[in-house]
């Protein structure tokens, strides 16, 4: 049995005034895999997201984890395998101080305090922020919130990671240090993201979205070397991929 | 807007100075807890014309004060931000109760300002000492103290998230005032009608993120307890600082002491 694989069969998620989130959607994602989820805003990748741990639940088709099929039962083994970084790093960091908001996830899983407490600090350490242990979140800086935002879920030692945009909102310095740590996590990734050259870096498959439906599910690198598809689902290259001089430039000595 | 985001540093002032190292930083946030709680209803309790009796209580909020060496300036000013609604209670009384309780040669002093005092003096006590508590223990400290005096989960779960989103509220807050006024060139205040589409907007936002918040728990396993893993030791030191104070709050109580000290100094030289 392996809880590392990643299902979605025929997966459709209507919201409920009418709005369609996703649909027909089905792929598979296997055991140490790193998925990019590209698309433009409003294409449902949020919304698929949230299908892979049962914060929502399909309207039509099943989302399998591992060998099962994610239902009210099983939601809390899921929740336990299957870890999900937010967006905003303040929705996910509510406790009191830094070490308590970690501690959050191990505490609920019922695992003995001196357990916890090595837990803790284990995925603090992993990104780096054990000094920040006993600050309280609200004062940390938008780098370190993200960083203990990917601890807290790192220390309920969850199989798969699913991480929703985050590159965004980090200066230049910390999105590096946030991609370099991605790149040696073992899980199984999924991170839907706009950082298409973080997507290059670290993933080597890339499913693109549009319009709530995959319109490509293939390597990265031929995803972003396909500009008909690319400019169909509202993307453009990695700029590192872009050709140097695409913008006019402007000579201002004219003699 | 620069007010609310001045008042908004000055509430992190509190936790800055409950990160404090003196020894009544260190005494457990129980004991601080339950002999505040003591001191507020001793002071609540005296009658209402009782102002001698309340005196001996400004001994507990100073010695704290000074031994913890706490900005004595800053908690004058927090208290004298919420000291309208001490005065709003009161100030009627002088008006209604205009019995002469105290006469000084042809002055006399009128019972409704007595108790007007009394209700000012009452308050600056129990506020001082909620704000001592807080710049000794820091919020969190306090709640955490709650929750090991196995008050209901969800009261304190209230607190803490109402402190934790407190100051994700009011930047947002504030963005939208920005916003606002960055837009708005010719206003010399908000419109109602703007106000209160802004109010809505906030409420509509608070509720999206409070979903959000309920996501994230539950994606890391909350089954509706917060359980906080502390470890707090309540020894010979907490106990000697409950009895100590409380003793001399009961005496404060039943015996007025500014009274008794005068005649045993009247007794002495006459």
């Amino acid at each position: 049995m392996s809880h590392h694989i990643v299902q979605a069969d025929n997966l459709n998620h209507t919201y409920s005034d009418g709005t369609m989130g996703i649909k027909n959607i089905s792929f598979k994602i296997t055991h140490g895999e790193s998925v990019a989820l590209v698309g433009a805003n409003g294409a449902g990748k949020s919304t698929l997201l949230l299908h892979l741990n049962g914060c929502l639940m399909s309207t039509k088709g099943e989302i399998r984890i591992g060998d099962f099929p994610l239902n009210k039962t099983n939601l809390k083994s899921v929740r336990r395998s299957v870890g999900m970084v937010f967006q905003e790093p303040d929705d996910q960091l509510f406790m009191p101080t830094v070490f308590d908001d970690v501690a959050f996830g191990p505490i609920s899983l019922g695992l003995p305090e001196t357990e916890v407490e090595t837990k803790v600090l284990n995925a603090l350490e992993t990104v780096g922020a054990v000094h920040l242990k006993d600050r309280q979140p609200y004062k940390l800086s938008g780098g370190e919130k993200r960083a203990v935002a990917i601890a807290t879920t790192l220390a309920t030692s969850p199989d798969i990671l699913v991480l929703d945009e985050p590159t965004s909102n980090l200066d230049p310095v910390s999105r590096r240090r946030l991609i370099e740590l991605l790149k040696t996590f073992e899980h199984t990734k999924i991170i839907a993201t706009h950082d298409l050259d973080m997507a290059l870096d670290v993933c080597e498959r890339t499913i693109v979205m549009h319009n709530g439906e995959i319109t490509a599910d293939r390597p990265t690198q031929d995803v972003f070397n396909d500009d008909a598809l690319l400019a169909r689902s509202g993307l453009e290259r990695p700029l590192r991929m872009q050709a140097i001089c695409t913008i006019p430039f402007i000579n201002t000595k004219t003699g | 807007m620069a007010t609310i985001e001045n008042n908004l540093f000055d509430i992190r002032y509190m936790d800055t100075l409950a990160s404090g190292n003196s020894s009544l930083h260190k005494i457990d946030p129980r004991a601080k807890l339950i002999t505040t709680l003591i001191f507020i209803c001793m002071v609540v309790s005296l009658g209402k014309y009782e102002i001698s009796r309340m005196v001996p209580f400004v001994i507990y909020p100073m010695a704290l004060i000074i031994s913890a060496e706490l900005p004595i300036l800053y908690l004058f000013k927090k208290i004298a931000i919420v000291a309208p609604f001490a005065i709003l209670v009161g100030i009627f009384n002088p008006f209604f109760d205009t019995q002469p309780l105290v006469q000084i040669g042809d002055f006399s002093i009128s019972g409704g300002w007595i108790s007007f005092t009394s209700i000012l003096l009452r308050f600056g006590l129990t506020v001082s000492a909620a704000l001592i508590l807080i710049c000794l223990t820091g919020f969190n400290g306090v709640c955490m103290a709650l929750e090991k005096l196995k008050v209901p989960g969800p009261f304190v779960v209230q607190l803490m998230f109402l402190y934790r989103y407190l100051f994700v509220l009011i930047e947002e807050a504030s963005r939208m005032v920005r916003a606002r006024s960055l837009r708005s060139f010719d206003s010399k205040g908000m419109r109602f009608n703007v106000f209160v589409q802004l109010l809505g907007q906030l409420l509509l936002r608070t509720l999206d993120r409070a979903q959000r918040i309920h996501l994230a728990m539950c994606c890391r396993g909350f089954d509706g307890h917060v359980r906080l893993n502390r470890t707090m030791s309540f020894g010979y030191r907490e106990i000697q600082f409950i009895l100590f104070w409380s003793l001399l709050f009961v005496i404060a109580r039943w015996y007025n002491l500014p009274v008794k000290i005068g005649s045993i100094i009247e007794g002495y030289f006459l």
